[in-house]
Parts: structure tokens; sequence; C-alpha cells
């Protein structure tokens, strides 16, 4: 028992680097000076880095469940690894915000934790630890909204506290349901269990779940915080909330309709698809005449989101399915990233007209920004496009015509205010606009072609992607 | 090979951006340079090119995502290779005239070398999502050179532009999705694509899919009723940039009828062809008839072009009613279709060119401004009558055998539609020789004459012109490349 106990840990070597680097960090950072503390970026790197290689060398075994199958490592959670880690390293380009803070550690240290929460939550296998995993992805986040201390940031705060608490408690009690009518929590049993449990309480309980999980993911209905949050907190924050909890949730919704929820007599692809629909629209329609950058970037990954669901809803009808939804959130996290990185950049650019002559002075972050934008559209060759066309191409397999018709009249929708945005950085008026903040235009330079390398490289991308979940 | 010749332009481009010490007269020349050593590729290409072997030319066939089976396949044959030419002699022609070009040149130069990229890939692309890609980045491309180097109203009509395209590049995504998903294997190959038929005897769903091609493809054409985003793009755009517009852009639309609707769904295209027959004549009478009530200028030429992507429409349209019962009418509609595809690029390509020279003379496209240009400027004078003839089909330009192969291949598959097509020569004549009248001929309406084409203006404008003469005395070296690879389209589109 003891030495399969210490295999299984080996397993889990990527999480336990974030955690252990979360604690070390916190003892450092109360030792060390305030001008030392950049230390903890550097120690917070090395754990991401470490993760990359555990999880690079360990991908060619076969997916295996640990801790008596409430926990899978297969290509779902590898992906979702590998995108966390290196959407974290992104972020930690981006913190020139909070050097020298007094609670720079605290930043970090609420960094690393949500980023744990978010890999949990997408390789459970076991709704108790989803719910776990969606406390520890949460409530780290509250703290960072309002890590400013100003009034802006601590509404949004409290906002987005309240919605999380309230639909936490959803998700709770829809869990206690399911594996009271289920027999088990472990989605094995639940998969055995439901089928014959009755209708209604089953009904009840999963929408409940969902609450939890579209609420991370940041969907319709619960998606009334995003743009609150993203607006109201500094910058970075706003980059992290919009990126690291969507890639666990969306994982962690693919797993629940594929595994537990495939054998229901429900229509659950149906209602993801509804969802989809739905999110995608009012993201857009929302995002249309925003004028505030942050705002729009928020309404954007609602958007973004809808096209995301489209994959969900056709988990166990396409084989293109999960490699579609993995390859889409790696392209959407870089693409977002570097978006986020040229806001982070210009701290004093806040409304659609302070970006107005971007390109005068600093020509290559007009383009960084241009590229990330256009990304977000799906022109081709970027990554996003290699994911709309995968998800696209999925959802219409599955069968949902109406839905890839009603994504690609949205796509075009989001042409409109994207360009709002880039049409004054591009033009050569007179700008206020003089001076970058280095590091984050750093990350902005190395985000947008990566977000092209994504499309260019989707073929190999797609191929290590390629998979089933693993439901034990 | 056509890797080299497709990305050798968009690395130039990079190349410029990359040196920013650069001046701006080594920017012109590099650009120039580097479209002549295109053209000449190109050239070399077609001298090399036989077109008596079946199948494409130069191909090339790699992996890029074997997950969704599709591939970096690349060839050409009698249906591109005459587009990717004239596509490597517009972008010369438009690096020449943009010889004086002051605003912002390296930035100008850069995504003129872009553009040229993205539409020879296009041309060449044998692969759906290649085909795509380039598709959507000609967009991005022009977008940016109206709304960076338009006039006044340029941000709204790039914006529209924008829009109103990528819809229909959408549109065009949805049919892909739809045929790669129809065949068994699944793959966006074009040429499996066309051996498979994967959509044969499918009533509903080749209809949808071709539905979606249709209007993805139309309105790039663009085809009434899709037409509207053309006038505001190219009256705002910059003379280079509306001569690639016209005479580059718009064939992608057309090019992607023959290599992919027709040949793709050679069924349903057949049961359909009357709608795309009733499409056409609608262009071409409603191009010119609105372009005869234009008092500008450049929307005149924009509305002709309309005019003129309709006789292509009706072409291919008559081409599918005919295909299975009259073998050489088809051939003869589809080479007269491509004809006209080169035609149309040459001739409106330095129509476009010569109208911008005019603004830069009076500084507006209004014709009522203008008078009595030939006695100051002769050149200028005699240029745009040349193009204003070849343009409205006289013989001997390159138009009058696009046009004579058009209505002689159309005339036995619908004699009425092609009947009210031909009105539209007539009503084409006139405008031309209204228009030209007013700002040439007359009593001198501006003060102090205006000054001839200067060299840079008429070394671009005028070898469009010679080869627009060119292929309508001698269009046997053209017409040779284009009719074995008609006939084979024939054999695909009558299965």
């Amino acid at each position: 028992m003891e030495g399969t106990m210490t295999q299984e840990l080996g397993l889990l070597l990527p999480e336990i680097f974030l955690a252990a680097s979360a604690v070390l960090g916190l003892l450092l950072g109360s030792y060390l000076p305030r001008r030392r503390q950049w230390l903890i970026h550097v120690l917070a790197a090395l754990a991401c880095l470490a993760g990359l290689v555990s999880t690079v060398l360990d991908w060619p075994e076969p997916s295996t469940a640990v801790f008596e199958g409430s926990y899978s490592i297969d290509i779902a959670t590898h992906a979702t690894r590998v995108v966390v880690l290196v959407s974290v390293l992104l972020v930690l380009g981006l913190t020139a915000d909070v050097r020298g803070h007094r609670r720079e550690t605290e930043f970090v240290v609420l960094l690393l934790l949500s980023a744990l929460g978010t890999v949990l939550l997408a390789g459970t296998n076991d709704l108790l630890l989803l719910g776990a995993a969606y406390l520890l992805a949460s409530v780290p986040l509250y703290a960072l909204t309002a890590f400013a201390k100003d009034s802006p940031g601590t509404e949004a705060s409290l906002k987005f506290y309240l919605l999380g608490a309230l639909l936490g408690v959803t998700m709770l009690f829809g869990i206690m349901l399911l594996s009271g009518v289920g027999g088990g929590a472990g989605y094995a049993a639940l998969a055995g269990g439901i089928p014959d449990a009755p209708k209604a309480a089953v009904a009840v309980g999963v929408i409940a779940v969902l609450a939890g999980l579209l609420f991370k993911a940041g969907a319709v209905p619960a998606q009334f915080w995003v743009p609150d949050v993203t607006q109201g907190a500094r910058p970075p924050v706003g980059a992290i909330v919009t990126t690291i909890p969507k890639i666990g949730a969306a994982v962690a919704l693919y797993r629940l309709v594929a595994a537990p929820l495939g054998l229901a007599s429900l229509d659950w692809p149906l209602l993801f698809a509804v969802l989809a629909a739905a999110t995608m629209t009012l993201g857009n329609l929302a995002a249309f005449f925003q004028t505030d950058v942050r705002r729009l970037l928020a309404y954007s990954t609602i958007s973004q989101i809808g096209y995301l669901l489209m994959a969900v809803a056709a988990a166990g009808r396409s084989t293109l399915a999960l490699p579609s939804l993995l390859l889409y959130l790696a392209a959407y996290a870089v693409t977002n990233l570097g978006a986020f990185a040229v806001v982070c950049a210009l701290p004093a650019a806040r409304t659609l007209t302070d970006y107005s002559g971007l390109r005068r002075h600093q020509p290559w972050l007009a383009l960084g920004l241009t590229i990330c934008l256009l990304g977000l559209v799906g022109t081709p060759p970027t990554g996003v496009f290699a994911g709309k066309l995968t998800v696209f191409t999925a959802a219409f397999d599955a069968g949902f015509v109406w839905l890839v018709v009603l994504a690609a009249v949205n796509t075009a929708a989001s042409v409109f205010y994207y360009l709002r945005w880039i049409a004054p950085a591009m033009r050569s008026n007179p700008t206020t606009i003089e001076h970058a903040e280095p590091r984050a235009a750093t990350t902005a330079y190395l985000a947008a072609p990566a977000s092209i390398a994504v499309g260019v490289l989707a073929g190999p991308i797609l191929a290590v992607f390629q998979g089933n979940i693993l439901i034990s | 090979m056509l890797s080299i010749i497709v990305f050798l332009p968009v690395a130039v481009a990079a190349g410029l951006l990359a040196f920013p010490r650069l001046g701006d007269s080594a920017v012109r020349w590099t650009w120039i340079t580097a479209s002549a050593v295109e053209l000449a590729l190109v050239l070399g290409l077609w001298l090399a090119y036989d077109p008596a072997t079946p199948g494409y030319a130069y191909e090339v066939n790699r992996r890029w995502i074997p997950s969704v089976s599709s591939g970096y396949h690349l060839g050409v044959d009698g249906l591109s290779l005459p587009l990717v030419a004239v596509t490597a002699v517009l972008f010369l022609a438009c690096a020449i005239y943009s010889l004086r070009q002051t605003q912002r040149i390296r930035s100008f130069a850069a995504l003129f070398l872009f553009l040229e990229t993205v539409c020879l890939g296009l041309f060449v692309s044998l692969d759906l999502i290649l085909f795509f890609v380039f598709f959507d980045l000609s967009i991005v491309g022009m977008y940016f050179v109206i709304a960076g180097w338009g006039h006044r109203g340029a941000a709204r009509a790039a914006l529209k532009f924008f829009l109103y395209t990528f819809v229909g590049s959408l549109a065009l995504l949805l049919g892909f999705i739809g045929l790669y998903l129809s065949a068994e294997p699944h793959t966006f190959d074009i040429a499996r694509l066309a051996e498979q038929n994967p959509l044969a005897g499918q009533g509903v769903a080749g209809t949808l899919v071709l539905l979606a091609l249709v209007v993805g493809l139309a309105i790039k054409t663009p085809t009434v009723p899709f037409h509207t985003w053309l006038p505001p793009a190219h009256t705002e755009a910059p003379a280079a940039g509306s001569a690639i517009l016209a005479g580059v852009l718009l064939k992608l639309g057309t090019y992607g009828f023959v290599r992919i609707a027709m040949p793709l769904l050679p069924d349903t295209w057949r049961r359909y062809a009357w709608v795309i027959v009733i499409v056409g004549v609608l262009s071409v009478l409603y191009g010119a008839l609105v372009a005869l009530a234009q008092r500008d200028f450049k929307r005149m030429i924009a509305y002709t072009s309309v005019n003129h992507m309709g006789y292509i429409i009706l072409a291919i349209g008559a081409a599918g009613l005919i295909a299975t019962s009259n073998e050489q009418a088809h051939d003869l509609a589809v080479a007269g279709a491509v004809t006209q595809m080169v035609s149309h690029g040459l001739i409106t390509g330095a129509l476009f060119l010569l109208a911008g020279v005019l603004y830069e003379r009076g500084h507006t496209y209004d014709m009522g401004s203008y008078g009595g240009l030939a006695a100051s400027a002769p050149r200028f004078a005699g240029l745009t009558a040349i193009a204003a003839f070849a343009s409205l089909g006289l013989p001997g330009f390159s138009g009058f055998i696009a046009e004579f192969q058009i209505f002689t291949g159309s005339l036995g598959a619908t004699p009425v539609a092609t009947a009210l097509a031909f009105l539209g020569i007539l009503i084409s004549a006139a405008l031309f020789l209204r228009a030209y009248q007013r700002i040439f001929l007359g009593p001198p309406r501006t003060a102090g004459g205006t000054t001839d084409l200067t060299a840079p203006e008429a070394i671009s404008i005028a070898p469009l012109m010679a080869l627009a003469v060119v292929v309508g005395l001698f269009p046997r070296f053209l017409l040779d490349v284009i009719e074995p690879a008609a006939r084979t389209l024939g054999d695909l589109v009558s299965r």
C-alpha cells in the first residue's frame, strides 16, 4: 500500500510542485526583505517549469487513475497542466504592477494556489474532489481581485465572492443530491447509478453542479461577475481570472458530460448547445459598444467560452470533441494573455480612444495587439482559428449544425468590436502613449507569435491531444 | 518551387520591417525588385508548364494537420496558372505605380508583398483549409490597405468591407466543414474530394453545402445582391489598393467557383445552375445600369466590375446547364470565364490606376469637375481611351476574346439570358464613351492645364494594356493553357 501511494504521488508531480512552491513561497516571503521578493517569482517560475518537464516526461504513459479512481491522469489532465502552467508563466511576466509591493509574495502564492485548483478541477473524477477543487480555484481569486484595496477592486471582489459563494453552495447541494441518488461520488459509480435514479433528482442535482462550473467558466447564466471583476481588478488580475479558471472549468464540464451524463436519459448535449449559443451571443452583443478595453475583453472572453462549450456539447458524439476542446483552450489562453499583456504594458490607456495612434510610438506593441485581437476573432493562421475550425467540425459532426451556423454568425459579428480597438491603434494620430512597461511588453511579444505558432503547429498539437478521457 | 514563389514576397516584407534603417527609396526599389523577381519566377513556371500533362503541375503535398486530414497541398493547372501570372503582373505594376507614394512607404510595401503571398497562395492551394487561410488573410491585408491609406471615408468603408467579406468567408467555412464531414474518409484535400464526389445523390445536404459555398464566394466576387460592400471599398481605397482589389481579390471568388463549387458538387451544381445563370445576368445588367448613373469615375469603374464578374457567373452557370449535353459549349464557356478573369484583372487594374492618376491631378473623382484633359495630357487621354475600349469588349482586346467565348458557349444553353446579358455590353459601351467625353474632350475646365502621365505611371499602366492587346490578338498562348483544364473540369462536372 505504501509503495503504490508513493508511486501515485509520483504521477502528481506537477500538482505537488505547485502546492509546494505556494507553501514555500509563503514561508520565504515572510523572511525575505521587500527588495528581494522577486525571488518568489523565480521560485514560482521554476515550479512551473519543473511541472512542465514532468508532465512532458509523463505524457507517453498510458492513462491511469490515482487515489482509488478519484483523479485521472489522462490526455485532458496532461493538456490542462501544460496550458495552465504556461499561462502562469505568462502571467508572471505581467506582474510588474506588484513589484516591490508590500504583499508581492501573497500575489504570487494566490496565483499558484488558484492554478493548482484549476488543474485539480480538470483532473477530478469524483464529485467531492470537484467541490474541493472549486473552492481552491475560487477563494484565492476573490483575494486577488481585491488585491489593490481600491474601491473598484473591493466592490468587484464582493460581487465575485457573493456570486461564487451562492453558486458554490448550490454546487455542494447538487453534489450531495447526485451522490445520494446516484450511489456514490465517483464518476464511474455515478455512471452506473444515474440511469436508474429518479430523473427529477438527477436533473436538479446536475443543474446545481453545473451552476458552480458555469460560474468558474464565466458562462451564461453565471457570467455577471466577469466584466466587473475584469474591469475593477488590476490588469494582471483581470488576465488571471479570465484565463486560468476557465481552463479547468471547461475540462471539468467535458468530463462530467462525457462520463456520468453520457448515459443519462436526458438530453444533456442539447442543454450545453443552448448554453453555448446563449453564452457566445450574449458575450458578443454586450461587447459591441464597450469603450473600456478591459470590459471589452471581459465580454469577449464570455463569447469565447461559448465557442468552447460547443466542444462540450459534442462530447462523446465526435472523436474530435476532446482534441478540439484542448486545442482551443491552449490557443485561447495564449491569445487572451497576449491581449492582456498589451493592456498591462499600457496601464494608463483604459479606453479605446486612449489607444489611438499606438503604432506611432509603439509599432511592435500595436502589431502584437492586432495579432492577438485578430487571433481572438479566429483569423487564420492563428491558434484560435485552428481551435474554432476543429470545434466547429466537432459540433457539426455531433449534429449541431444550427449551433455552428450561429457560431459563424457570432464570429463575424465579433469582428466589429475587435476592429473598434484595432482601427484606432493602427492609425498614426498624435498620441498620449509613449512609454510602455517593458516586461509586460516582452510578454506580449512572446504571446503574439506563440498564438500564431499554435495555429501553424495545429497538426502536431492535435495529434498529441488525440485520445479519450479516462472513466474509472 | 511553388512554395518559394508563394512565400518569397512575405519574406521580403519581413525583411523590410526588420531593417528599419533602410531608406525610403531603398524600400521602394526592394519592393519593385521583389515583385519583378516574382514575375520572372512565374514566367519560368509558365514556360516550363506542359498543358498536355493531366493533373497538377509542381505539386507539393505535405502533412499539416493530419487529425483533420488537411495538408499543405499546392499545385497549378490551367485554371490557376493564368491567374497566378496576372497576380504577379499586377503586383509589379502596383509596385512601380507607387514609386511616388510617400506616406509610410515601408508598411505600404510590406502590406502589398504580404497580399501578393496571400493571393498567389490562394490560387495554388489544393486544400480547403489552406484555401481558407489565404482567403481570410486577403481580407485582413486589404482591410489595412483601405483603412491605412484610403481617402476620407476609408474607416467606414474598410469596416464594411471586412465585415461583409468576413461573413462570406465564414459561410464558405461552413460549406468546407460540410464537405469534409460528408467525405469518407474525412478530408479537406480538394483533389481527393473531387475524386470522391462525396455529396453525390444526397439532395438536401448537397444543396445546403452548395448554398454556403455560393453565398461565400458570391460575396467575394461580388454578385448582385451581395455587391454593396464593393463601391465604397473601391472609392475609398488608394489607387494601387483598388487595382489589386479589383484585379486580383475579386478573382478569388470566381476562382473558388471553378476550383471548388463546380468540381466538388457536380450534380448539385448542375441542378441549380439556372439560379447561377439568373444571378449572373442580374449582375451584368444591374452593374451596367448603376454604373451608367454614376458621376464618380472610380465608382463607375467599380460597378463595371460587378458587370464584368456577372459575365463570368453567367458562363459558369450556363456551363453547368449544358455540362452533360454539350461538352464543347461547356468547355468554351469555362475557358471564356477564365479568360475573362485574366482580362478583367489586366484592364480594370489599369483603369483603377488611371483613376488614381486622375485623382492626383484634380483631387476628386467627380467627372463633372473635369473636361478637355486630352489637350494638356495626351498620353493620359490615349491610355485611358485604350483601357475604356478594352473594357467594353472591343475586338482586338482580351475582353473581346473572353466575352465572345462566354456568349458563344452560353447561347445554346440559355438563349434568353445570354441575349439579356448582351445588353450589358451596349450599356457599358455607352457609359465608357460618355465618361471619356466628359473628362477628356470638350473645353478644358481646370485652369492651367494638367500634367501628363509621369514615367512611373506610364511604365506601370502601359504594359497592362499591351498585355490586354497581346491576349486580344494572339490568344492561343493563353487558351492553350486554359482549354485542357476546362475540359478536365467539364469531365468532373458532367459526372
